[in-house]
């Protein structure tokens, strides 16, 4: 299967991308990993009249730590995130995460920037940032800004990327605090998009209270949702058996899944409360662990 | 469009239509033919091949991407006459029967034990995972990779010398 | 591991496939890797109806494309009188549509260019303006009287395709009205898909100064191919030169002749080059056959102790809009019948109505020998619904209801004679090996903590080797198979069979029969197939055929040639025929063991020294029509542990242990299992392939029709007993389907006994995570 004819840019700088973007607008499409974007357009449910690869931009690529925490570049790699031995320590939700991507085949192609930006609601980039409250950045012909994540999903495949604008970076901020986190999710068979599946991202404080919460939905609404009233309940509360039990059990009511061929919403959204339960379960017990050995 | 692709080691200069994508252009421009095409979804990874050292999915990847970098197909693996001990180790533990998806098992297996020279059950299951075979039920295939493993490790040449021995014969 | 091919007396010995050194180079040589020059390429428009009429089709803007060379319609088709096709079950199937459409991506179209890219950039700006009609998808309310008739070319106005019957309706009756004991159950085996790892393709050739049209495809059946072509285009049979080169997966799905292929064929004959057509995946899922979809009632009459006294059944089989299944004539729900199963019923008797419906056609085979699959999914799982009414151990009842092993060969109430088997003796060893006491008893533990762990046993028994010429026939072609030995002067062997393989390693283990016939190595035999040119006349692979069919063939052709060695030997051992023993690697003088000469010895004389009188060279042929067919069968146990939480069901052991006679290689033999148990693991949680109510086809690709991972497939056990065929050459019944047969009903028995405590008694196919945890939420179970 073949795409539709298109002509093929290789921009070395973000300038010339974003030059090339505002040139081409409508017609043109951006080119990450390619590993949604090219099966699309072999389907021909995409056919974009000019491809802009950004595999050539240096300056997308790779993480670095900054005061206010990490920013990983859009070009980063699922396979890169996964392999990050250096980010298990404070940022392990990255790590466990990028393993439930599709494929490891997959994974050495695909990006967080492309998969952010392509905002398919079971995106596991997309819940992992909701839980760690990250901000995507994007830059344009205006220049750039910074968009928190609760306000780049907008729906299934639209995000409030402006015209000409493209992901450039997401910012996870840093921990105050001791860390742990889980990703769980269901597949029908390995590598599948979620039935449902739920990134928890926790931080305590030096009493072993919350200090923050984030919990994200995937596959389970029109966008990667955040399950704020089961965060609002463990902030400012230890991980115990209650505490657990109630943020498990409010998990799904900020979901809104929809019946189909992997299950019906009510089965995706007590998914989510057993998630909820397993992780933070796990959760409390590893940070137990890392207390008494600290 | 131009292009200069290293592969197997060797340099090809083609023109390309931007929409080719690398597996087609390995199989219908350099007729490499071993780099098979099963789906149309990125779901089988019987196009494997590794591109600058990594598998990835050849009929996911434009081969204008692969401009100025190196892949390596299952053509490959034989050096000088020698098959690679992956590939040995898949015909002694009967890790394939139709072939259709061998060359991309050996090439995941072959990135995997790069990365991982002695991989676990579970490793070698999971590094597969973008992989589908549907003849062999993945038992054999888990069971040539730990096999290949050993004999890259200095171990378990008596197992393959076996294989040597009738690999002579048949060519 | 395997074992080298240098070694005499190779038959029943692990020995490594002489087809592998060229496939893990990467220098296999499938159809799509066939490139010819000025070769073309071809793509099929489909329907995106599931039932609509044809108002017109423009072509215009695709014939003015880049490139485009052809565009063929159905109108142009019926100019030719090839519109339509026959289909191997004696229906008949729209190449390219003409009037309507009758399932969603029906072929209606066909675009030719110089490339794979133009021909697809061309179909696309094919316009095709329809009339939605009204769509039929349950085949139940196909067969009521307010549903449209669907094919409206045929003379019965009827969405009715066959009332077929088998067994004693009357004796059959009479136990139910007096039995102690009825259990019934509805059971559905869902539509699947065989899906081989390489789509169906191929590259027709058509050579004007000659006449001959030379046509690649990728196929089990290369000379019925032929002959069907032959039927279908007028041209000579000798002028088609069928080429199935290696053919990547099969499993029944390349056994019919599709739309694509005549296309191609159609193009090569008016442009006078070759034309390629290899089909996408969703093609493949979405046009070419499926298989199953049975909805099945089946009801047993028992003796409170258990003992099972007759079954009846009735099955309602959607085939969709042509009936594509791949049966023998005489069997249009195929050897369904033998769904009696390894049980010693008094009676049984057996309905099936085919059904059209707006769906792709089908069913084949996959992986099975005709409805065989379906058969044992529902003896089996019917088998285990009475030891849960009854309150006994599945393997007791089982046990209790064998066919015992002096009863052999013993004739089914359906009319079939099993040839031979044990099935005490497999169970014993399966309960044996998997520790089945033991599992029984931590099952208990763990039910008492409200943990959920299951126990499955399926004892399947089928029918493979189609088959005798008296009952065997597809479109008339008898279904015996053939093979083809010539022995040269350096007593190397070359060895042609009618039948295709697509993995199972026929170039080993044919090899390693004649090698064993012959007292010569596998490394000295040469086994080639699928070229209609050279390979004598056969009914292809599928249906576990090749070994009970084309490996008796092959046994007995190097028996014949033997007999002729045997006179050359006498020569040069300068004795009577009658002195000359062979003792499996050399004939010697009877009571003389130092004068010995090999078959390498003999052959060199076929050419250079023949006694006088005997014709020179050493080849023969052997058409094989077995008398009976062949009844491999098998003790399969899982074991499974479910999460509450999920309903997810994690297989934590599967040990199948299987009976297929005598073994050819053990290591070929454990490959077909596990690639087979795969198949049937994959059937029993995964697979389905569903359609709304307007006919969309839900999962037309890989993302959506799920094919397990090596991290989804459970790692398998194997072991054997050995029950020879009494009947076959060398005592072989064929296994590459047993495993598909036969684990379906042990992943299901054994969910359904996990969840037993909660008073469920059967679960539909596919299980997904959620339909368990629908059951176990309905009840109150939770995390």
């Amino acid at each position: 299967m073949f795409p539709n004819a298109f002509r093929y840019e290789a921009p070395a700088t973000l300038d010339e991308a974003i030059r090339l973007i505002a040139e081409h607008a409508y017609d043109a499409k951006v080119l990450a990993g390619g590993q949604s974007l090219l099966p699309m357009m072999k389907l021909r449910i995409a056919a974009p009249a000019v491809l802009i690869d950004l595999g050539g931009i240096g300056e997308l690529k790779g993480w670095r730590e900054t005061e206010e925490g990490l920013r990983i570049g859009a070009l980063a790699r699922h396979a890169d995130l996964e392999r990050a031995a250096a980010l298990y320590g404070r940022y392990p939700l990255l790590s466990r995460t990028a393993r439930w991507i599709a494929d490891p085949l997959v994974r050495n192609r695909g990006t967080i920037g492309g998969s952010l930006a392509h905002a398919d609601p079971a995106s596991d980039w997309g819940t992992a940032m909701i839980a760690l409250h990250a901000e995507v950045e994007a830059a344009g012909p205006e220049g750039s800004r910074r968009i928190p994540i609760d306000d780049f999903f907008v729906d299934t495949f639209v995000t409030s990327l402006e015209e000409g604008e493209l992901v450039v970076a997401v910012h996870v901020p840093a921990p105050s605090g001791p860390v742990a986190a889980r990703y769980m999710k269901l597949e029908r068979k390995a590598g599948d998009f979620a039935i449902a599946g739920l990134a928890v991202h926790i931080v305590t404080d030096g009493d072993g209270r919350v200090a923050e919460a984030g919990i994200g939905i995937c596959a389970c609404g029109p966008v990667p949702l955040r399950a704020a009233k089961a965060e609002a309940a463990l902030v400012g509360r230890p991980l115990t058996n209650d505490t657990i039990a109630e943020a498990s059990r409010l998990v799904p009511e900020d979901a809104d899944p929809a019946d189909d061929l992997r299950g019906s919403s009510d089965y995706k959204r007590d998914l989510l409360r057993v998630f909820a339960l397993r992780a933070l379960r796990e959760i409390a017990e590893e940070l137990e662990g890392r207390a008494s050995i600290a | 469009m131009k292009i200069a692709v290293k592969v197997n080691g060797r340099l090809y200069e083609s023109d390309v239509e931007p929409r080719t994508l690398l597996a087609y252009y390995l199989r219908e421009t350099l007729n490499l033919t071993g780099t098979h095409i099963g789906c149309d979804t990125t779901s089988c990874g019987a196009c494997t091949v590794l591109l600058d050292g990594e598998a990835v999915k050849s009929c996911t990847v434009l081969a204008v991407q692969a401009n100025g970098r190196e892949v390596m197909t299952v053509e490959g693996l034989e050096q000088n006459g020698q098959l690679h001990p992956v590939q040995k180790a898949f015909w002694e533990a009967h890790a394939l029967q139709c072939g259709y998806c061998t060359p991309g098992m050996l090439m995941a297996s072959y990135a995997l034990l790069q990365d991982n020279p002695a991989p676990t059950e579970a490793e070698i299951r999971e590094a597969l995972s973008g992989n589908i075979c549907r003849c062999t039920g993945y038992v054999n295939i888990v069971k040539a990779v730990q096999l290949a493993a050993r004999e890259l490790s200095g171990e378990g040449q008596e197992a393959l010398q076996e294989v040597e021995a009738h690999g002579a014969s048949s060519n | 591991m395997a074992l080298r091919q240098t070694e005499l007396r190779p038959l029943g010995k692990p020995v490594g496939r002489k087809e592998d050194p060229r496939l893990i180079r990467g220098k296999g040589r499938y159809v799509d890797d066939i490139m010819l020059p000025n070769m073309l390429h071809l793509c099929v428009v489909r329907s995106p109806y599931a039932h609509a009429r044809i108002r017109r089709i423009d072509a215009s803007a695709a014939l003015a494309a880049p490139g485009v060379k052809l565009v063929l319609t159905g109108e142009d088709l019926a100019k030719m009188n090839l519109a339509w096709m026959p289909t191997l079950a004696g229906d008949r199937q729209m190449v390219l549509a003409t009037e309507k459409v009758l399932f969603q991506y029906q072929e209606v179209a066909a675009v030719v260019a110089e490339t794979r890219a133009q021909a697809e950039d061309a179909a696309q700006l094919i316009e095709v303006d329809y009339e939605p009609l009204p769509v039929v998808v349950d085949p139940f309310y196909a067969l009521s009287p307010e549903a449209p008739i669907l094919r409206d070319d045929k003379e019965k106005k009827s969405n009715l395709i066959f009332h077929w019957e088998a067994g004693d309706r009357e004796e059959t009756e009479a136990i139910f009205r007096e039995a102690p004991v009825v259990v019934k159950q509805d059971v559905r085996f869902p539509r699947v898909h065989p899906s081989p790892l390489e789509p169906c393709g191929c590259v027709a050739d058509y050579d004007t100064a000659r006449s001959k049209l030379t046509f690649y495809v990728t196929s089990q059946a290369p000379h019925a191919h032929r002959t069907v072509l032959a039927l279908v285009s007028g041209l000579p049979e000798h002028q088609i030169h069928v080429i199935s080169p290696d053919v990547g997966g099969g499993f029944g799905n390349k056994v019919p002749v599709y739309p694509g292929y005549v296309c191609a064929i159609v193009a090569s004959l008016k442009l006078g080059v070759p034309v390629k057509w290899i089909e996408t995946r969703t093609e493949n899922i979405a046009s070419t056959h499926f298989a199953r979809d049975y909805h099945m009632t089946a009801e047993i009459a028992a003796r409170e102790d258990g003992k099972v006294l007759a079954l009846r059944v009735k099955t309602v089989a959607d085939h969709g809009a042509f009936d594509g299944a791949a049966d023998p004539s005489k069997f249009p729900a195929g050897l369904f019948s033998i769904v009696t199963g390894s049980y010693d019923f008094k009676a049984a008797f057996v309905e099936v109505d085919g059904v059209h419906t707006n769906k792709p056609p089908g069913g084949v085979a996959y992986r099975c020998s005709f409805r065989v699959t379906e058969a044992a999914y529902l003896i089996e799982r019917v088998m285990d619904v009475l030891a849960r009414r009854l309150g006994m151990d599945p393997a007791e009842l089982r046990m209790r209801n064998f066919i015992r092993k002096e009863q052999f060969p013993y004739r089914s109430p359906t009319g079939w004679v099993y040839d031979s088997g044990d099935y005490e003796k497999t169970l014993t060893l399966a309960l044996e090996r998997i520790g089945y006491e033991e599992l029984r008893r931590e099952q208990a533990e763990r039910r008492a903590r409200g943990e959920f762990m299951g126990i499955g046993i399926s004892t399947f028994t089928e029918i493979v080797g189609a088959g005798p010429s008296h009952t065997f026939d597809i479109l008339g072609l008898k279904m015996f198979d053939s093979a083809q030995i010539r022995v040269h002067p350096t007593g190397k062997v070359i060895a042609r069979l009618g039948v295709r393989h697509q993995g199972q390693g026929h170039e080993t283990t044919f090899a390693q029969i004649i090698a064993e016939e012959l007292g010569l190595t596998v490394d000295d035999v040469l086994i080639e197939e699928g070229d209609t040119d050279t390979a004598p006349y056969g009914l292809g692979t599928y249906a576990s055929r090749s070994t009970p069919t084309a490996g008796g063939a092959a046994a007995l052709c190097a028996r014949r040639i033997r007999q002729k060695a045997r006179k050359i030997a006498a020569h040069l051992l300068e004795v009577g025929e009658d002195d000359v023993v062979w003792d499996g690697t050399a004939f010697s003088v009877q009571g003389l063991p130092g004068r010995s000469v090999t078959m390498k010895d003999v052959a060199f004389a076929a050419y250079t020294n023949v006694p006088e009188g005997l014709e020179p060279g050493l080849e023969a042929s052997y058409y094989y029509d077995p008398p009976n067919l062949t009844f491999p069968n098998g003790a399969y146990i899982a074991v499974v542990d479910i999460d509450k939480g999920t309903g997810a069901v994690k297989v934590r052991r599967f040990l199948a242990v299987d009976d297929c006679g005598t073994v050819i290689n053990p290591m070929i033999v454990e490959g077909q299992v596990h690639g087979g148990l795969t198949e049937g693991f994959a059937i029993a949680f995964m697979q389905d392939i569903p359609y709304d109510a307007d006919g969309n086809c839900l999962a037309p690709n890989w993302m959506d029709y799920l094919v397990p991972t090596a991290l989804d497939t459970p790692h398998w056990e194997t072991d054997r007993t050995v029950t020879p065929s009494p009947h076959h050459p060398i005592g072989a019944k064929g296994v590459g389907e047993s495993p598909n047969v036969g684990s379906p009903a042990a992943f299901v028995n054994a969910v359904v006994d996990a969840l037993s405590p909660l008073g469920v008694e059967h679960i539909d196919m596919p299980i997904y995570p959620w339909k368990v945890w629908s059951i176990l939420r309905a009840h109150g179970v939770t995390e």
